[in-house]
């Protein structure tokens, strides 16, 4: 599958400083529209740091990162929320004592208007949009499978479903991209090969790019579309997933030198 | 059939039921209340056993003093109980509204004359305005240095908030205590304070300070309103985006909800509930102390909210009324009965922050979710050792 030459996201020559530690360094990369690509690396090369400065919650020492046309390098995190970044946490994040639609209205929050005078007084608007909102989020928990659970506190959902509430949370934001911040982690593989059908299933129909950190290395080969690889601040390789396989500093940075050479022989 | 479960769905994205029960609960306590006290009190047939029980116990300066508390233990509610933000400076509101209903309500700025559809003549001097627009005004006020206060203050965390907030209200009715003389101008009359208030206009009949049962009516009335307030925010989007700081900062925002402007507006609808207090403690005392705001109502406050059930406002207001009613009349009261009975001097209101000192503690550790807890509350709480053990499962699948 080729990807499309066309841009949802540009993020070039970043680098991140924390005191004298080079954390990310001049990291250019840029996700294609409707792609589902993925950033790996092992432990400590920078992943989740670069993670935070597209959601925007560092900001980068050198470089800039482009929405669309819209620069948003040193936009609040809110802010590019809404105009179509959403993401799921490593270690779910969601708001347990609410509901699981609550947890949807919530990331709507951004795109309905209703104020504090409309709220208190319930204008017909104010209901109208409500209701909107409403429908919407229980069509979005339909869509990811949990649909039953719409009323249910998103502290009582299993693993599993927690998971796919992350997921409905931040579709709930109606993003251009989705980032998923290591989304298997716990599963077993069983649930893993269902995720990789999932991610499919949810670029093919809710039109948005996706990018995954991840480390399990089977599900990262077989849903991506393109593998950009991290190591130690620096990009290292790029590529498909066939060339990110045979590729030689991956190895290495994965593997030891050694063990690389060891299996060149 | 299918009418009455469309009906009946219709009703579920309105208020739920126990939401309606309370509240009818709590107007038709009220209405038996003012029957009591307008009616049975002043009546020449009731005993006097009944009379004297009702003058120890209930004395109606008490059950409206304890309303103001709970009018503004409400506000403090929508700060602690729904944004999970820790006030401690909340008296700070409670003074502004107090002196709006001074500087608006009296003879005190002599130096100007307006009327705006007072209770008394045109020809009294200084600013005097009609109490329910004042009841605007203290709210307005009280809004407006609720965003000047917090604006600077909402981007610290949990203890540093609740410090920085614990200056502000320090620092606030200090300006009123030492307001005597800025540059010349007499701000607030210092220790001595603002007295003689006008008389709240009802179109029937002008209210003065001792028309305890048709301002009960009336301080009631602002605390429904208050509820109604809390409840209808609860239930939209203002609610949701401060329930989701409450439980997750970082997770909000990256939900696209703004954080300073939602931690703002709660600060905000909190102050004008201080406001409304302030402008009703202020007409129930008849004047304006400066010393009477002092950092204890702040902390009294929150003993309130905590003691009732954060987050839910017919908990706080039971706590308020408790609390309130222990302070001004049930310490003393007792205090009374037990020394004439044993013959003994002991001075029980000394031993007010004893006791609450002692019950706080006593529901952290033993029902931490307050009287009447907020259902999501309760969940979690209640949970005790059972969650305890299946954390650590949970954590090793991840």
């Amino acid at each position: 599958m080729t990807l499309s030459n066309e841009l949802v996201l540009d993020a070039s020559n970043i680098s991140v400083q924390f005191g004298g530690l080079l954390a990310v360094n001049d990291v250019s990369f840029n996700i294609p529209k409707k792609s589902v690509v993925s950033l790996i690396g092992p432990n400590g090369a920078g992943k989740t740091t670069f993670f935070n400065v597209l959601t925007g919650l560092y900001k980068p020492s050198e470089g800039k990162v482009m929405f669309g046309d819209r620069e948003i390098t040193d936009l609040p995190p809110h802010k590019i929320a809404s105009i179509g970044l959403a993401r799921t946490f490593q270690n779910i994040r969601l708001f347990g004592l609410m509901t699981a639609e609550e947890n949807l209205l919530v990331a709507m929050h951004s795109h309905l208007k209703s104020g504090i005078a409309s709220t208190i007084l319930r204008t017909p608007r104010q209901r109208k949009e409500e209701k909107e909102a409403l429908d919407t989020a229980r069509e979005i928990l339909d869509f990811v499978g949990i649909g039953k659970w719409s009323s249910e506190y998103a502290r009582n959902l299993s693993y599993g479903d927690q998971r796919r509430l992350e997921v409905a949370r931040a579709l709930a934001l109606k993003p251009e991209i989705l980032l998923l911040d290591e989304p298997t982690a716990g599963m077993n593989p069983q649930e893993s090969a269902v995720f990789v059908d999932f991610v499919h299933r949810v670029r093919d129909a809710r039109d948005v790019a996706i990018l995954l950190i991840e480390h399990d290395m089977s599900v990262v080969m077989s849903v991506s579309e393109r593998i950009t690889v991290l190591d130690r601040g620096e990009k290292i390789a790029e590529g498909t997933p066939e060339e990110i396989r045979s590729n030689q500093r991956v190895i290495e940075a994965y593997l030891g030198k050694a063990a690389s050479e060891g299996r060149g022989k | 059939m299918a009418t009455r479960a469309a009906r009946k769905a219709k009703k579920a994205t309105r208020q739920p039921a126990s939401h309606r029960t309370w509240a009818l609960g709590y107007l038709a306590l009220a209405a038996v209340m003012f029957v009591v006290y307008q009616y049975a009190l002043p009546w020449e047939g009731l005993p006097l056993p009944i009379y004297d029980f009702l003058q120890l116990w209930l004395p109606p300066t008490a059950i409206n003093e304890a309303l103001v508390y709970v009018i503004c233990a409400l506000g403090l509610n929508i700060v602690v109980g729904y944004a999970g933000l820790l006030d401690l400076g909340y008296v700070a509101f409670w003074a502004i509204g107090g002196y709006c209903a001074g500087w608006f309500m009296s003879n005190f700025f002599e130096q100007w004359n307006f009327h705006g559809l007072a209770s008394v003549p045109t020809t009294e001097p200084g600013l005097h305005i009609n109490f329910w627009l004042v009841l605007v005004i203290g709210g307005a006020v009280c809004a407006f240095f609720g965003v000047v206060i917090g604006a600077p203050t909402l981007r610290l965390k949990s203890d540093y908030l609740a410090l920085v907030t614990l200056g502000f209200g320090e620092i606030i009715p200090q300006i009123f205590f030492n307001g005597e003389d800025i540059n010349g101008f007499n701000l607030s009359n210092g220790t001595k304070g603002i007295t003689r208030l006008d008389p709240i206009p009802t179109g029937v009949k002008d209210l003065g300070p001792f028309d305890f049962g048709s301002k009960f009516v009336i301080f009631v009335l602002l605390a429904a309103l208050m509820v109604f307030i809390s409840l209808q925010l609860r239930r939209g989007r203002l609610g949701r985006a401060w329930l989701a700081i409450r439980e997750d900062e970082l997770a909000a925002s990256m939900m696209g909800v703004p954080l300073m402007r939602t931690k703002l507006a709660s600060y905000a609808v909190g102050a004008v509930a201080g406001g409304i207090g302030g402008v009703a403690f202020a007409t129930h005392v008849d004047g304006v102390y400066a010393e009477r705001f002092n950092f204890s109502i702040s902390i009294f406050l929150l003993a309130m909210v905590v003691l009732g059930g954060m987050g839910n406002v017919w908990g706080v207001i039971l706590g308020a009324f408790i609390l309130a009613w222990v302070n001004s009349t049930g310490l003393p009261a007792l205090g009374d009965t037990f020394n004439t009975e044993f013959g003994t001097d002991i001075d029980f209101p000394s031993f007010t922050f004893l006791l609450f000192g002692l019950v706080l503690i006593l529901m952290i550790l033993f029902k931490r979710e307050g009287l009447i807890p907020e259902s999501r509350l309760r969940m979690v709480l209640h949970e005790g050792d059972a969650d305890e053990e299946l954390k650590p499962a949970q954590e090793e699948k991840k």
